[in-house]
This record gives structure tokens, C-alpha cells and sequence, in this order.
């Protein structure tokens, strides 16, 4: 509820300001919704509460009917009396998973509020069940606790913990890392463009199963696909690897931004990159031309969510020709944002944090053209006349690249085109 | 711990959400982590509300554990009650913050705000969703009246002559199974007997509606789940009598209106509606003759469990071959029906056990939640939803309840729809062959769900009969029979066999095991 001023390294622009207050976010448990679909042969077991258990069900939703891969440890009564047994429960309920499901080769176990107020180790089981099952089943622990994390932060710990394990690359060759789970169409399409740029080796980073894990080292270079991943940019830095900084690939231009980054570190000559990209990015721009006409001089206001926010504003903005509201953010990380920052016009508000009902009462005296936020807040603000765009979506949507820059945007004009059709 | 892939049931304060939402004027304060505001998207996209649950969160991070979240919870209660200004404050605590013991519902008290207080005991890690939302609607009916208690002893003084007979409708909640639509229903029905209805809680009603609660002749207990300790606690305290028939079903909703005309001591009430409920008519007439004896597995809340078995079995003509409740709290009632029914009850919250029991038991239809839906269609089996926990879908626009006449009209509908009809059934069984309308397909009706390929493969051998063997003609003769009941006479031979000590089953086994099984 207090409001801090950070200092800015923006120069004659607004700062950032930070609030504290209510929040109206998931918690980091939620990314597994998305990390067992990417992750084919790994299980999430949650150990926490009914509450846990109920979140990642009502989150999933209809999407899930197939026999999911992750579950909850349902912590009892019994199991706070004592942790004396906390260690045999846990083995107990590990047999449970492998013996229903004995093609997993990883089991994530995901730490959640209660089970970090009541400082369970996770980590000395994770070892402990890794020497039980003697490298048949890797066994790696990490947080997804609302305390901890936020929605997709939920991705960036448990690809932090992952960036531990990885194998040493001591080609002693430059290798590519892409970090930040994608959809595999969109994976696909890169790596065809990194072949085509002639880059490689290109690794991505989660692999779509436990044993194709990328190797890193000294000659590793990083680049972010997605930008909610600060804590595995340092783990990985550890390791040996290099940032390259870069905006994310939202639309033509982040796109050729962040390919151009990878190029310029590979060495690539700016006549073959502009060769390569000339197609893709003149189809990106012609995708865009039609929600342009729908988006430009609209206003545009995000609540905080998944730290998606500020790239797709600034995407909104530059290539949508949208005017940006206030830009809120559930965490800032200077280093993941050091070159979308500059490119976000100057003025405008950027709130980390959350205090969500002063927040929502900014948006109620704004009124923009369209507020991109939580499933909680959407319904209630178009039925005060506000059109919403629910900001998970940009979670679970092929969004990153040249060719979805048109659904992208689209995603943004689907309101509004809807509130034109719409005669009732 | 307990391993969990589906929860029935969500955390308490849920239930506590769920009345505060149901009613006006009451707020909900949640000592709760941040992430636990997931919870107002059951409300503002499930059941698509158009506010935003009444409920402030304190949504403590773990940088606020190293310093005060006592603090951090007074001055959420201060800037809640100034915006807010609700008529009621609840107080409690989600599973996180009954660890870290704030105590926020005695801060709260202490706070000096100018707002009742009553705050909420959770017990996260024992109870669940239900027994929350009743504790919470006892706590708030009990904190609101009991300073109007009257002394002991005192008894009800009769109905003034000539004044119409009033009774409460309670239990009906945000989130509960088709609530919007049984109140409506069961309110049209008091009326067309007379009886008036005072106050409806806590859908709908304010604080001050609940200060009535004790000018009614009685309360009905509409859904028990919710409502069963409040009616009991009035009863105790106001002496009003509590009508306890559930009204799903035409014969529960006779014995219904025939409780309530007792209970209240109204004489010449005309107990019509026949007029008005198809079912009895439809469930006659001749084309539902092939439903006679449709083995069918019920599993639910326990009302929507208990009227669903007594409607399968006396209103539709259905075997009811298995029955079964998450509900602890109402196990009892449970048991009991399911001896009458020769049925062992089903008493758990382990959603592995119900998947384990509709696949031993290889039923013709499935009668469930939400979680039922996912086992059936897994296994291939046609099921309706009759019970939260429910998704999107069961909380349809148009006016469908289950209580009364037009409920049992609604419920005739949704549990004839997912199996086969009668005509295609016959063909089914006539022509094994067809390469258009066979077993691999879904029923012809229900063809926008796709058409193609969508039966899985046949439940496999019961454990341990893994020393039998079928032979392949015997093989060959079990696949003409319909897919819907060929699971139970592939387990009914091999359990024949078993007995028997026949190694191998062939064609012969087969129609001996049918003939000894045949009902």
C-alpha cells in the first residue's frame, strides 16, 4: 500500500513505480498447466494443500480431460503434528505416481505455501528419491508457491532448478541456448530460420523430453524467448553461459531484433540476414496491416500478470499503433528488460506490483479502449462496459515469431470486433 | 499425505466464498497468500457473475513473513471496511495462514471497527468446501440471532387464523448445482399451495433478510449439504420445524408437498402439477421400455446421489448397480439407501476408487460430477452430470432446475440423451458390420461430438483372472454383443469360468455364463 519511486535508468521518462497491496495474480503452481505439456515424459507433484490441488484443477479447467500428468500431495492433519514422517509419506506417495504412470522419467516436486511455511525440504528429497530410484527417475524440486512466485515465474523456477542439472558442454564450440518454453510449432519455425541464418548449434531450453535436456558451458550464448525467466538467466550465467541481450520476439520488429541478436553473436553477415528474414518479416507486416486499422489510437491498459506486459505493449504500440495506458508488471528485473525499456515511448506508466482496488479504480476513471487482465477482473469490468482481454490466453496462444504476429494482434481486435457485431 | 489427481471438493474458505458471494451486504476478509485470489474466477467465470466476488484478500508474499502479517491483516480489515462498507464482515484464514496462526478473526474483533464481525474457524486440512459454506452460514445465521434467542422453554405460539403459512427456502449458494433455477421452481410450487415463502438464504438474501429467518412457520432444508446445521440450530433456538424432503424426483417432490402440508397443518391443499410433469407420461410411454433395467452408476453430493437413485430406479426403470458420495458429512443417509438398493455404498473422496468401481462394474451409464465425466469418457461409457462440482456447462442460460415437476422433466431429458436410442440399439445388435453405424462410433444423435473413432479400447480382464483364456471364437461371439453391455458379460463369463475352474472359455462358456446371469 505504499507507494516507492525506483530509480530509473530511463532518462526524461516516467519512473517505475512500485505498489504493494492486494494482488490479483496466479501463483507460480499454475505454469505447470503449460510445463506438462512440454515436458512429454516428466510428472509435477505438487505438495501442498486441497487448496493447491483445487487451483490447478479450476485453472486447467475443461482443457484437461485426458489423464493429466501432475497431481497434489495433499498435505493432512497428521502431516503438520509431526514432520517426522514427512520423508516416508513422501516415498509413499512418489511409489503411488511411478507405479500409475511407469513411463515418467522426471518427477518435478513442486513446493507450495504451506509446505514452505512449514519448511518441508524438497530438495534433500528430491536427492534422497533420486538415490532410491538410481537415475532411472531424476527427481528435481522446485517452488511454485504463491509466497514465491508469480504465474509464470512458476516456469522460470522450475527451469532455474533444471539449469543445475544440465550436462557440461566442453565442445569448447559456440553453441545456441533458447530459453523459455514455446509451442512447437513456433520452435519448429525457428530453428528452420536459425538453420537458415546458418546459427548452430541451436538447443532449446526445456527439450520436449527429460533425456534431450540441453548440454551448456563457457561458449554457451542465451538467448530469452520468453521474458519472465531472471532467475534462470543467473543460473544459467553460472554455468557459463551469455546473455544476449535482445527484445522478445513479439511481432516483425522484436522478432528480427531478437534474431538479429543471435546473428550478430554468430557472426552472421547482415546481407544473408536480411535475405533470410525479408520473407517471413514482409509477411509479419502484411499480417498486421488489417488489426492495425482496428488497434491504432486505441488505449491500451495491462494489469499485472505474467510480465508479458511491457514487450507486448510495446509490440501494441509500435507495430499496432496503439496508445499505451498504464503498463502494469507483477515483478521488474532491470537485466530481462534492458532492451525492451528503451523502446517503449516515454511517459508512460509502469507499475510493479499491485494494490488491486486503487488499480482498478485508475482503470475506471480511464476507461480504455481495452484492459488486458486476470479471469477474476474480466467479467466484472465488461459488465461496467469496459471490453477486457483475459491476459492467460497470451500464455497458451502460438504468439511469438514472424508468422503469428497476425494472431497476436488478432487476439487484441477480437473484442472489439466483437463489440462492433454485437446488436444485443 | 493423499495423493489427489481430481479434487471433489475444494479448500473450505471456498465455502465460505461461496455464501459470501450468494448473499448482499456481506463481505469476506481471507488471510490468504498471494494466489488465492483463483478462487474469484470460479465465480466470475463458471458461474459468470458480473462483480467480483465480495472478498479482499491479504494475498502476503513471503517477504511479509519475516515481518508482521498481524499488521498486514489490520490494515486490509481498515481499507476493506472503509470501501466496502458491508453490513456483515467474515473473517478467516486460508490453508497458508491457519499455519502461520494471525488469528485475524480475533484481530479483527479487537480492531474496533464499526462492523459486526464474525469470524470464521476453517480447519483447512481436515474439512473441505461444503462443510465451510455450512459452517459459514451457521456461524453468520448464528451470530446475527442469537441475541434474539428466546429464553428456554418458550414455545411457538400457533399461527395466527386466517394468516398464510411462510417458510424459509435454505441452503441454495453461489456455485451449487442449478440452485438459480430450484429456487424458482420450488418457490412456484409453495405458491400453488398456498404457503408463501419468506426468506431465501443465502442466495440473495442481506443480513437484515436473515434477522427474519425466525417469523417463518418452518424452514425447508433445500440442499443439507449447506443448510442442514443452520435449520438444525434454528429448530433448536426458534423451535421452527425443518422440512427435510429433497424435491428431485415427481415421487420425492409429492413426499414433499405431503411434508410440508403436514408440518404446517394446512388441510384441503389440492396436490396438482401432474398436469405440468411430463416425466411420468414419457418414462411410460413405449419407447422408453428398452431403458428397463439400464445398469446404472450413480455417483454425487449426497442429496443429488440419493434422489438420483430413486428416480433411476422408480421413475425410470433403471438398475441402480452402483451408488456412491463424496459427502462424509451425509455417508449415513448413503449407506442406508444403498442397502435397500442391495448395494454396498461407495464412501470416498479418492477419485481412483470411483475410476476403479465404474470399471469393475462396466455400467450402461454413468450418473456423476464433473470428475464422472472424465472416468466415463475414458472408459466409454455415456454419463450426465448431476452434481458439482460442475464446469461452465452446467450452468446453462436457459431455466433448467432439478427440483419439482419441471425439474423431473429437465432430468428425464439429460439422462435419456447420452444413451443410445432405442432404434439404432436394435440395428446395433442386428448388423455388427456396418461401416457407417458400429460400435467404434459415437451414437448417430450425438454426432457433432465428432464422429470418428472414440470408443477406447474394452476394459481390460479383472485383476487376477489373467490364467483364463478366452478362445478365439469365444472371442469372436463376445463382440456381437452391444458394446454397452459387453464389458459386464465379458467379466460375468470369466467370473463363471473362474468358479467353475473352466480353463479356457469357449463359445459354449459364453451362453452358459448368460444363461446363469440372466436377469
Amino acid at each position: 500500500m505504499s507507494n516507492a519511486v525506483l530509480a530509473s535508468d530511463r532518462p526524461g521518462s516516467a519512473p517505475i513505480i512500485q505498489e504493494r497491496g492486494q494482488r490479483a495474480v496466479f501463483c507460480g503452481l499454475t505454469s505447470i498447466i503449460w510445463l506438462h505439456r512440454k515436458i512429454q515424459d516428466a510428472f509435477f507433484l505438487v505438495v501442498g494443500s486441497r487448496t493447491c490441488a483445487h487451483l490447478i484443477q479450476s485453472a486447467a479447467g475443461v482443457m484437461i480431460f485426458a489423464e493429466p500428468r501432475f497431481a497434489t500431495a495433499v498435505l493432512q492433519d497428521r502431516d503438520l503434528a509431526g514432520l517426522a514422517d514427512a520423508n516416508e509419506e513422501l516415498d509413499r506417495v512418489a511409489a503411488q505416481v511411478i507405479a500409475r504412470r511407469p513411463e515418467i522419467k522426471t518427477i518435478f516436486l513442486v513446493s507450495s505455501c504451506p509446505s514452505e511455511v512449514i519448511k518441508l525440504d524438497l530438495a534433500n528429497a528430491a536427492q534422497r528419491l533420486g538415490q532410491k530410484y538410481d537415475g532411472r527417475i531424476r527427481f528435481v524440486d522446485y517452488s511454485g508457491s504463491g509466497i514465491e512466485t508469480t504465474f509464470t515465474q512458476g516456469e522460470d523456477s522450475c527451469l532455474e532448478s533444471l539449469a543445475a542439472q544440465l550436462p557440461t558442454d566442453d565442445s569448447g564450440k559456440p553453441a545456441l541456448m533458447v530459453a523459455g518454453s514455446l509451442p512447437d510449432i513456433v520452435e519448429d519455425q525457428f530453428a528452420r530460420l536459425f538453420e537458415q541464418l546458418g546459427i548452430g548449434p541451436v538447443h532449446f531450453f526445456p527439450a520436449r523430453s527429460s533425456n534431450e535436456m540441453p548440454p551448456i558451458g563457457p561458449q554457451t550464448r542465451l538467448l530469452l524467448a520468453q521474458p519472465f525467466l531472471g532467475n534462470t538467466t543467473r543460473a544459467l550465467g553460472k554455468r557459463g553461459a551469455t546473455l544476449l541481450p535482445a527484445p522478445y520476439p513479439y511481432g516483425a520488429e522484436g522478432t528480427t531484433a531478437w534474431l538479429r541478436a543471435a546473428a550478430d553473436a554468430f557472426g552472421v553477415a547482415p546481407e544473408h540476414f536480411d535475405q533470410v528474414t525479408a520473407a517471413p518479416k514482409a509477411r509479419a507486416m502484411r499480417a498486421l496491416e488489417a488489426p492495425r486499422e482496428r488497434l491504432a489510437g486505441k488505449r491500451i491498459t495491462f494489469l499485472p500478470d505474467s510480465q508479458m506486459e511491457l514487450p507486448l505493449a510495446r509490440f501494441l504500440h509500435r507495430e499496432c499503433g496503439m496508445a499505451l495506458g498504464e503498463v502494469g508488471t507483477p515483478f521488474f528485473d532491470q537485466q530481462t528488460m534492458a532492451a525492451e525499456l528503451p523502446l517503449l515511448p516515454e511517459g508512460v506508466r509502469i507499475t510493479e506490483g499491485q494494490d488491486l482496488d486503487p488499480q482498478l479504480d485508475r482503470v475506471r476513471a480511464a476507461r480504455p479502449d481495452l484492459t488486458v487482465c486476470g479471469m477474476g477482473i474480466a467479467n466484472p469490468l465488461e459488465s461496467e462496459g469496459l471490453r477486457t482481454k483475459w491476459s492467460i490466453e497470451l500464455v497458451f496462444t502460438p504468439v511469438h515469431g514472424y508468422d503469428q504476429a497476425g494472431d497476436l494482434a488478432g487476439l487484441f481486435t477480437r473484442p472489439l470486433l466483437r463489440q462492433d457485431m454485437l446488436e444485443v | 499425505m493423499e495423493l489427489t489427481f481430481w479434487t471433489y471438493e475444494g479448500p473450505p474458505h471456498v465455502g465460505a466464498i461461496r455464501i459470501a458471494n450468494a448473499m448482499r451486504g456481506v463481505h469476506l476478509l481471507l488471510h490468504s497468500p498471494q494466489g488465492d485470489t483463483y478462487a474469484d474466477l470460479l465465480f466470475t467465470m463458471i458461474e459468470r457473475d458480473r462483480k467480483r466476488p465480495p472478498v479482499t484478500y491479504t494475498t502476503f508474499q513471503a517477504r511479509d513473513l519475516g515481518s508482521d502479517t498481524a499488521e498486514l491483516v489490520t490494515d486490509t480489515l481498515k481499507s476493506t471496511v472503509e470501501r466496502f462498507r458491508p453490513s456483515v464482515l467474515l473473517v478467516g484464514d486460508s490453508c497458508t495462514a491457519e499455519l502461520i496462526q494471525d488469528q485475524p478473526g480475533t484481530l479483527a474483533t479487537g480492531a474496533g471497527l464499526d462492523v459486526p464481525i464474525i469470524p470464521l474457524e476453517m480447519l483447512a486440512y481436515s474439512r473441505k468446501e461444503n462443510w465451510g459454506a455450512s459452517e459459514t452460514f451457521y456461524s453468520l445465521v448464528r451470530g446475527l440471532l442469537n441475541r434474539r434467542a428466546p429464553e428456554p422453554g418458550w414455545t411457538r405460539p400457533p399461527r395466527p387464523e386466517g394468516q398464510r403459512p411462510k417458510v424459509n427456502l435454505l441452503g441454495a449458494s453461489s456455485l451449487g448445482f442449478r440452485c438459480r433455477d430450484d429456487v424458482i421452481e420450488v418457490r412456484k410450487l409453495l405458491e400453488s399451495i398456498g404457503v408463501e415463502v419468506g426468506v431465501v438464504a443465502p442466495l440473495g438474501a442481506s443480513p437484515q433478510d436473515l434477522l427474519r429467518l425466525p417469523e417463518a412457520d418452518a424452514n425447508v432444508c433445500l440442499y443439507p449439504e449447506v443448510a442442514e446445521t443452520t435449520c438444525a440450530w434454528l429448530q433448536r433456538t426458534f423451535k421452527q420445524p425443518t422440512i427435510s424432503t429433497v424435491p428431485i424426483g415427481v415421487g420425492a417432490t409429492g413426499d414433499f408437498l405431503q411434508e410440508v402440508t403436514e408440518t404446517l397443518g394446512l388441510t384441503g391443499c389440492e396436490l396438482t402439477a401432474d398436469a405440468v410433469c411430463r416425466l411420468p407420461w414419457y418414462s411410460r410411454s413405449v419407447d422408453s421400455t428398452y431403458l428397463t433395467g439400464k445398469r446404472v452408476f450413480i455417483f454425487a453430493d449426497a442429496t443429488h446421489a440419493l434422489a438420483a437413485a430413486r428416480m433411476a430406479r422408480e421413475e425410470m426403470g433403471f438398475e441402480v448397480v452402483g451408488l456412491g458420495t463424496y459427502s462424509r458429512e451425509q455417508a449415513r443417509a448413503v449407506r442406508k439407501a444403498a442397502k435397500d438398493y442391495g448395494l454396498e455404498a461407495l464412501i470416498t473422496d479418492n477419485y481412483l476408487e470411483v475410476e476403479k468401481a465404474v470399471a469393475d462394474l462396466q455400467p450402461e451409464l454413468v450418473l456423476g460430477t464433473q470428475m464422472e465425466r472424465h472416468i466415463a469418457k475414458k472408459l466409454g461409457i455415456g454419463c450426465a452430470v448431476i452434481s458439482t462440482p460442475a464446469h461452465v456447462q452446467d450452468y446453462p442460460a436457459r431455466y433448467s432446475p432439478q427440483m419439482g415437476f419441471e425439474g423431473a422433466n429437465v432430468i428425464f431429458d439429460t439422462w435419456v440423451h447420452p444413451l443410445v436410442m432405442g432404434l439404432e440399439e436394435h440395428l446395433l445388435t442386428m448388423f455388427r458390420e456396418d461401416f457407417e453405424f458400429n460400435d467404434d462410433k459415437v451414437p448417430s444423435h450425438l454426432a457433432a461430438v465428432g464422429g470418428s473413432s472414440h470408443r477406447p479400447a474394452e476394459a481390460p480382464a479383472a485383476d487376477g483372472d489373467a490364467a483364463i483364456r478366452w478362445e478365439a471364437d469365444a472371442e469372436k461371439e463376445l463382440k456381437k454383443i452391444p458394446f454397452f453391455v459387453r464389458g459386464k458379460a465379458r467379466r460375468n463369463t470369466e467370473k463363471y469360468a473362474t468358479e467353475r475352474g473352466v480353463a479356457a472359455i469357449n463359445v459354449e462358456t459364453l451362453y452358459e455364463a448368460k444363461a446363469h446371469f440372466s436377469r
